[in-house]
């Protein structure tokens, strides 16, 4: 679970990114740190992420051209995300995850407008995951089933689509890195500090949202992923969370509900939301008892 | 000269029309609706286009393009196969700076954005490729934030007026929006197009038959209905009439003209004309409240202690935030008649706006009005109305957590020094003779309601 805010790029920054901070955020950054830093050891060939912030009604979408370059500009925190992204795609394995989506009868359509520009929520938690850029990606929309439908639906969508992932990564032979890009409580304040990095500022924007967030983190350290599919409704629209664009249910679907304990490597707000950066280890999966693939 | 908007219209978001008109007949008709929609701008002398888009989601406050030329290649997130959408158009910035102002005098959340390559929406883009395709207008663009409701949008639109009159000019207003937003959630062929269901279209019909009346208000009266209606849930309410509304005074003084209406993925999407006429349907009751500042009724989640007082604060046009004067309005005081905060907090003083004789709620004037509706003068109870005056001054001061006790200058306005100072300074002793504020008394022609005293109020906490 890879989050993206902008802000702990600005905190961060990069030199592909034009605003320039003091400090900020440095719970969620560290938290980063010490993902990349167990990512540093492990072998993988390329990154898959859902995103919520590119955001499709008809269907699902994936990027279809090897390479996208340009510059992404925040459109709700302008001031502080400015990045110029280079980005390769690994198309083969987009068209092979489109094909099995398809194949399970869902709606399905690759993205091959090359002056299309990629979503800030992708670049975010792709910089923050593996700031080499040396991995070649495939970017998945957020389909929003949720608005048009319910919850339930969202997550029944968002567990198909997850199930064709890891089918076609199996077929592919690769070994990949899934990011969910998502926060979970998702209430912002609705105005900014004048200094953005001001921490004194920081803080969750209500008790409640903070006593769902620690429940989901204790469920994921414990293995309940099942539980929190069954539950995913409630938290979802009582936490405002941002779990209704399906890249949290997608991930727990494509890795076929965890029942070994996540690594939380930290927590903390951004704006008023809830932001935790976990990882479920390859190695961990290998040892785990098997739990036949339901369909 | 006062600037005016001499023009109205609601046209689609999606980039259909724009792209590839000729592949669906109706695609075709709301290409055309937006040529003659454009025609009809140039005759009605506008300088410049406002833009209200449905498709530029915000969270913090209300953001305004100030970018003098933005320059990109836009492609949707969803029909990208229909191509790219190149633009390049220029910002009326006076026009943006004074609209920004005007929010944070309103008691609004704004700034104004100017980054290169900052993402234009697709409404936006669409509406002035097709409307101003040889930039010979220029053009506002100001974001929907997600989270404002009736009150808030209203203000916004109220403050769009104050900006446009200051700036002189003739305005055409856009709402670039959809009618229903349900689209087809499956790839379709553009021939089997149609609105996704007839339920979704009886409502898009009647909307069209009120806007062909001109009957815009009674339109934003039903905003939360059409948006329970026909709208997918991805915002809070269906909030482009109420701009719309506001632009426009809030009547159904207008003359409407539906130029197309077409399905659009399933989504319906019209193009309709609405200019200002004195002849048009009446307006109806509306139980309500009109909102002159906004008080920050979002801030629901926050400062829990502040119950009675609504605090805002704005972001200033340089960035810097005026976060240390904080606007204070008082649910327990008579409601500003203007765009002022009751009070506002400088440092560790208190500076009250004039506070008048009126009763909180009913906005009656105890003892009467000095006046009637013909301005003929009446009598009235100048004892009555200094009480109330100065409970009133109590009601504001103690919701920002000051009091009597702790007022340090007083400026009365009487209406008639001769006839009502004595009886005046007797009530006003028995309020303030053992705390001792200094005080200015002066006469003045008139009030802006008919009382006949006002104070104005410098405290500290």
């Amino acid at each position: 679970m890879a989050p993206h805010p902008p802000h702990l790029v600005y905190a961060d920054n990069p030199v592909q990114n034009e605003p320039k901070s003091e400090c900020g955020w440095e719970s969620l950054r560290w938290a980063y740190e010490r993902m990349r830093a167990n990512l540093d050891e492990a072998d993988y060939d390329v990154i898959v992420i859902l995103s919520p912030h590119w955001q499709t009604y008809v269907g699902t979408h994936f990027l279809g051209l090897p390479n996208f370059k340009s510059k992404s500009v925040d459109p709700i925190f302008p001031n502080l995300f400015r990045f110029d992204y280079d980005i390769d795609v690994d198309v083969e394995l987009s068209r092979m995850i489109h094909d099995e989506a398809q194949a399970d009868g869902m709606v399905v359509k690759m993205m091959e407008n090359p002056d299309f520009r990629v979503d800030y929520g992708t670049i975010v938690s792709c910089h923050l995951t593996r700031p080499q850029w040396d991995k070649p990606v495939v970017c998945i929309s957020s389909n929003r089933a949720n608005a048009y439908y319910s919850v339930e639906v969202m997550q029944e969508m968002a567990a198909q689509l997850g199930r064709a992932t890891a089918r076609a990564i199996e077929k592919s032979g690769k070994r990949a890195l899934l990011l969910a890009s998502n926060s979970l409580s998702h209430r912002h304040f609705i105005t900014e500090p004048e200094i953005p990095e001001d921490m004194s500022a920081e803080h969750i924007t209500s008790h409640h949202l903070y006593l769902w967030d620690m429940k989901l983190i204790e469920m994921m350290k414990q293995g309940k992923t099942k539980e929190i599919f069954d539950i995913m409704p409630e938290f979802t629209e009582q936490a405002v969370s941002e779990s209704d664009g399906g890249a949290f249910s997608w991930i727990l679907s494509a890795l076929n509900f965890p029942t070994y304990p996540a690594i939380v490597h930290g927590y903390g707000t951004i704006i008023g939301t809830g932001n935790a950066v976990v990882e479920w280890p390859a190695e961990a999966a290998e040892n785990a008892e098997v739990t036949p693939r339901g369909e | 000269m006062t600037g005016e908007i001499v023009l109205s219209a609601i046209v689609p978001v999606h980039p259909h029309p724009l792209l590839v008109p000729e592949k669906n007949e109706g695609w075709g008709h709301l290409r055309q609706a937006f040529t003659t929609l454009r025609q009809r701008i140039i005759d009605s002398g506008a300088e410049t286009i406002i833009i209200y888009s449905t498709t530029w989601p915000n969270i913090i406050g209300h953001q305004l393009l100030a970018d003098p030329n933005p320059k990109w290649t836009l492609v949707d997130a969803d029909f990208h196969d229909l191509g790219s959408m190149p633009y390049d158009f220029h910002v009326d910035t006076n026009l943006t700076n004074a609209w920004h102002n005007a929010n944070e005098r309103r008691g609004l959340s704004s700034r104004t954005v100017n980054y290169h390559g900052f993402p234009v929406d697709v409404g936006s883009v669409v509406s002035v490729s097709l409307l101003n395709p040889d930039n010979r207008f220029k053009v506002a663009v100001v974001s929907s934030n997600i989270y404002a409701n009736r009150s808030e949008t209203l203000v916004l639109s109220k403050a769009c007026l104050d900006a446009v009159k200051e700036s002189g000019g003739k305005v055409a207003v856009i709402c670039a929006m959809s009618l229903s937003n349900r689209m087809f959630t499956e790839l379709i062929e553009p021939s089997e197009d149609r609105i996704h269901s007839l339920k979704d279209d009886e409502w898009n019909q009647k909307i069209l038959e009120l806007l062909e009346k001109g009957r815009l208000e009674d339109i934003a009266q039903l905003s939360r209905q059409i948006h329970s209606q026909i709208r997918v849930q991805k915002v809070v309410s269906f909030k482009p009439m109420w701009f719309l509304s506001g632009v426009n005074g809030q009547t159904n003084n207008l003359k409407g003209e539906v130029l197309a209406y077409e399905a659009l993925h399933g989504a319906g999407g019209a193009v309709v004309l609405l200019t200002p006429t004195e002849n048009s349907a009446g307006d109806k009751e509306y139980d309500e409240d009109d909102v002159e500042v906004f008080s920050g009724d979002r801030s629901v989640l926050e400062g829990i202690e502040e119950k009675e007082v609504a605090t805002s604060t704005a972001t200033s046009n340089d960035g810097n935030s005026d976060i240390d004067t904080p606007a204070i309005n008082s649910q327990s005081a008579p409601k500003p008649v203007g765009a002022y905060p009751h009070a506002r907090k400088v440092g560790e003083l208190l500076y009250l706006s004039g506070v008048g004789s009126r009763t909180p709620n009913t906005d009656e004037i105890p003892g009467g009005p000095c006046r009637d509706e013909n301005g003929t003068s009446l009598e009235y109870d100048i004892a009555a109305q200094t009480r109330m005056c100065i409970e009133n001054v109590k009601r504001v001061l103690e919701s920002a957590g000051s009091s009597l006790e702790k007022v340090q200058d007083i400026t009365v306005f009487l209406i008639d020094m001769e006839r009502d100072f004595a009886i005046y300074n007797q009530v006003y002793s028995e309020y303030f003779a053992d705390i001792g504020p200094t005080r200015t008394t002066l006469a003045i022609n008139a009030l802006p309601t008919p009382i006949a005293i006002e104070m104005k109020v410098i405290a500290s906490f």
